[in-house]
């Protein structure tokens, strides 16, 4: 009997919990669990309730950190840039037009081979002012060394970001990353989350070491000199280093992942559903999985072999791995919750990453049509998507189909 | 009475008494490529010297990256890192809380760090105000921001700030056939700015290259003191006011002397002049005519007497005037302002 005697704050440290709790307050609580030193906050919907639950956590004595309100994101971004050069494990996070603002801070960041875990409320960017969800806010640093991922759960929410510190601070990487979030439909949709045990997140994730890079008067170290070009490729070579390894670190994290907590990913990159046997299949990132599992599973009723692949990271992106994936089926509808107008067939950023991919890594070259939709925080419903799949079956019998199309449109 | 701001203690960094008691140990050192006479360069310099060795330094963009840290040849004998042009207040403030938070946890040992942004008047007056405002509002932090004035985006080919003199020749602002004076701002009034909107700052003040042993104690005191704090330099800069680099002492000196540029600190809350602006304050120095300062200089080289006697105006104003001389402008009895026709 001598277990029932250990208190129950004493259990706390080693069991794992259960919560019913939105995607931003799992973030929350992982910034908490991974003993974050400093936080910075600034307003704007949706991303900023993760730091009302962070506020709260440091007010009731839950988290120790310094946990500072910027006047705008470029400092919000700068400050915790600085903070982890000097070897603080930071947060900080944003939404739409405020990403934007602190572009010029983003752009830094990864040159400087800082791993800042940002929260991205991914948010329709202006104008017109909008507050749903869209892509297009995160996807503006795709080119310049950040890690993206999509979750699309308060429970992968919450694992993501402690895989992301693992990951972002490996001395292999040290690259920011951010984790993108869909405004409304996860950042304030309430599920159950299994919340590890303080005892388990330290056993996965080490302390944060900035090693020789450490600002700090015992190591003297000029960070970020002026360079012209004498140097600047051979700067920009190291950090493309980094994407040539980071599948493989991100592999790594994950195995360690599912041996400490239990919860298995299968494969890291993406997750597929239904494919096994199917014909086509959607791909897409975020919470549209929801209303495209509810039309996958109400078309295979019908009899039509459709699946879904949902990708849940898109830097980097794993294009050989997904290549070989869709390569299998006759046809590809890729729904875009983002625009990049302009690019080639005027498809989302999602298709044409995706056909580039395809160009290379796969024999067959199945067409891949282009979908956009779900802007402004619009549903992607049922319908919409039941759409794309009787137009993606269409080209897999090999009539042609535009490469771009928009859906849930109105007249 | 109770507070939450929780300070913490700084090197406490005594004053040099005199010029013969500074040690010799440089932490900027060779390796820049300032312009003969810079003097930029040289409180950058004495701002090493007085911090001394257990400091961090954030450098902004801006003439004293460019031309003073380049790729393998670094000159800084202290650890420094390069920050965005707006952004010396933010990089402050993210390394002060940094090594406050790792040393509260353990995770570093515990002492007093400088933290100090060095900043021009770019990016300080201008596009990082913001910034630097913020990080004034925060108490629990110690750290200096020090921007440097050389009156100009020195580093792109000298243009206007929010910091260049009425009427200057920039090439944003040079003189055309129709238009004389394309510069119709006055200098932005820096130091008072911070001290009047951030009542909290222990430290405020205005230094000069052209006194070095006091511009080094000021920072020490600043340093010392506790807080955000907040020091404004002026440097005279022989390519963007074009003269002669053996003159750059003189004219940090005839900017006082002309009282131009006020010299003082406000040490919690009070304010005290010093050097000849103490004398000018009290009537025991006569003000130097504007024009000896303004005429040595290239960029003046366009005024006629009546754009030398608006300046004057001005200043005589600063001294007359002002509720608190050559610094708050605030005035009993508004009087017109009257620029010369253009």
């Amino acid at each position: 009997m001598a277990t029932l005697t250990i208190p129950v704050e004493e259990k706390k440290k080693t069991l794992e919990q259960e919560a019913l709790i939105t995607g931003a307050e799992a973030i929350a609580i992982a910034c908490k669990l991974a003993n974050v030193d400093v936080v910075t906050a600034y307003p704007i919907r949706p991303y900023d309730t993760v730091m009302q639950y962070i506020s709260q956590l440091v007010a009731d004595g839950e988290m120790d950190c310094e946990y500072i309100v910027a006047e705008g994101e470029h400092s919000q971004f700068e400050i915790v840039k600085h903070a982890s050069a000097c070897g603080a494990r930071v947060f900080c996070g944003s939404s739409g037009v405020g990403w934007m603002y602190a572009m010029e801070a983003l752009t830094v960041t990864p040159a400087l081979r800082i791993p800042l875990i940002a929260m991205v409320g991914n948010r329709a960017l202006d104008d017109p002012g909008a507050f749903g969800v869209e892509h297009n806010d995160a996807l503006a640093v795709r080119d310049l060394g950040w890690m993206l991922t999509w979750v699309d759960s308060a429970q992968e929410a919450l694992d993501t970001a402690l895989i992301a510190y693992r990951v972002a601070e490996d001395r292999r990487m040290f690259v920011p990353l951010a984790i993108s979030c869909d405004g409304a439909f996860l950042t304030h949709s309430q599920a159950l989350v299994k919340i590890p045990s303080q005892e388990q997140v330290k056993k996965f994730l080490p302390r944060y070491n900035r090693g020789d890079l450490l600002l700090h008067p015992d190591n003297v170290i000029s960070v970020a000199p002026q360079a012209n070009e004498d140097w600047v490729t051979e700067i920009r070579r190291q950090n493309y280093a980094v994407t040539e390894i980071a599948c493989d670190v991100i592999r790594e994290v994950y195995a360690d992942f599912e041996k400490t907590f239990g919860r298995k990913y299968g494969n890291p990159f993406f997750e597929e559903y239904m494919t096994a046997d199917a014909e086509v299949v959607l791909l897409g990132m975020g919470t549209m999985s929801t209303p495209v599992r509810v039309a996958i599973r109400k078309l295979r009723e019908e009899g039509k072999k459709v699946g879904f692949v949902r990708l849940r990271w898109f830097r980097p992106f794993a294009g050989p791995e997904i290549a070989k994936c869709l390569e299998r089926f006759k046809a590809i509808g890729v729904i875009d919750r983002d625009f990049s107008f302009g690019s080639p067939n005027l498809s989302g950023v999602v298709a044409t990453e995706v056909r580039s991919a395809m160009y290379t890594g796969s024999s067959t070259r199945p067409p891949v049509i282009g979908f956009i939709g779900g802007l402004g925080g619009r549903e992607i419903t049922v319908p919409d998507v039941e759409k794309t799949v009787e137009i993606t079956f269409e080209a897999a019998k090999g009539k042609a189909q535009p490469l771009t199309q928009w859906i849930g449109l109105r007249g | 009475m109770s507070t939450f701001v929780d300070e913490k203690p700084t090197q406490n960094l005594e004053p040099f008494k005199g010029v013969k008691k500074v040690p010799h140990e440089e932490y900027y050192t060779s390796g820049h490529r300032t312009c003969q006479g810079c003097e930029s360069a040289q409180i950058m310099k004495l701002m090493a010297k007085a911090a001394g060795p257990r400091t961090v330094v954030l450098g902004s963009t801006g003439c004293m990256y460019v031309a003073n840290t380049s790729y393998y040849a670094t000159p800084w004998g202290v650890p420094w890192m390069h920050t965005q042009l707006g952004s010396s207040g933010s990089s402050a403030l993210g390394a002060a809380a940094a090594f406050r938070v790792q040393m509260r946890k353990g995770f570093m040992k515990d002492e007093p760090i400088n933290v100090i942004a060095f900043c021009g008047d770019g990016g300080g007056a201008d596009m990082g105000l913001g910034a630097i405002s913020a990080t004034m509002c925060h108490p629990d932090y110690n750290l200096l921001i020090l921007m440097y004035d050389n009156e100009s985006y020195a580093n792109t080919d000298i243009q206007i700030s929010g910091t260049s003199p009425y009427g200057v020749n920039t090439s944003f602002s040079t003189p055309g056939k129709v238009k004389r004076i394309m510069n119709h701002r006055w200098k932005k009034n820096m130091a008072p700015l911070i001290m009047a909107g951030h009542p909290t700052v222990k430290y405020v003040g205005t230094i000069s290259t052209s006194y070095p042993l006091q511009a080094m104690n000021n920072v020490r005191k600043a340093l010392s003191i506790g807080g955000p704090t907040f020091i404004h330099c002026l440097n005279p800069c022989p390519k963007g006011w074009d003269f002669d680099p053996v003159l750059s002492f003189e004219l940090g000196e005839l900017a006082v002397n002309t009282g131009i540029w006020p010299l003082y600190e406000i040490e919690n809350g009070k304010l005290k002049l010093y050097g000849k602006t103490e004398q000018i304050a009290s009537g025991r120095f006569k003000r130097l005519p504007v024009r000896d300062y303004l005429l040595k200089q290239g960029r003046f080289a366009h005024f006629i007497d009546e754009d030398i006697d608006y300046f004057q105006s001005k200043i005589d104003e600063m001294w007359t005037k002002w509720l608190v001389p050559g610094i708050i402008p605030l005035q009993k009895e508004i009087d017109a302002d009257n620029p010369p026709s253009r």
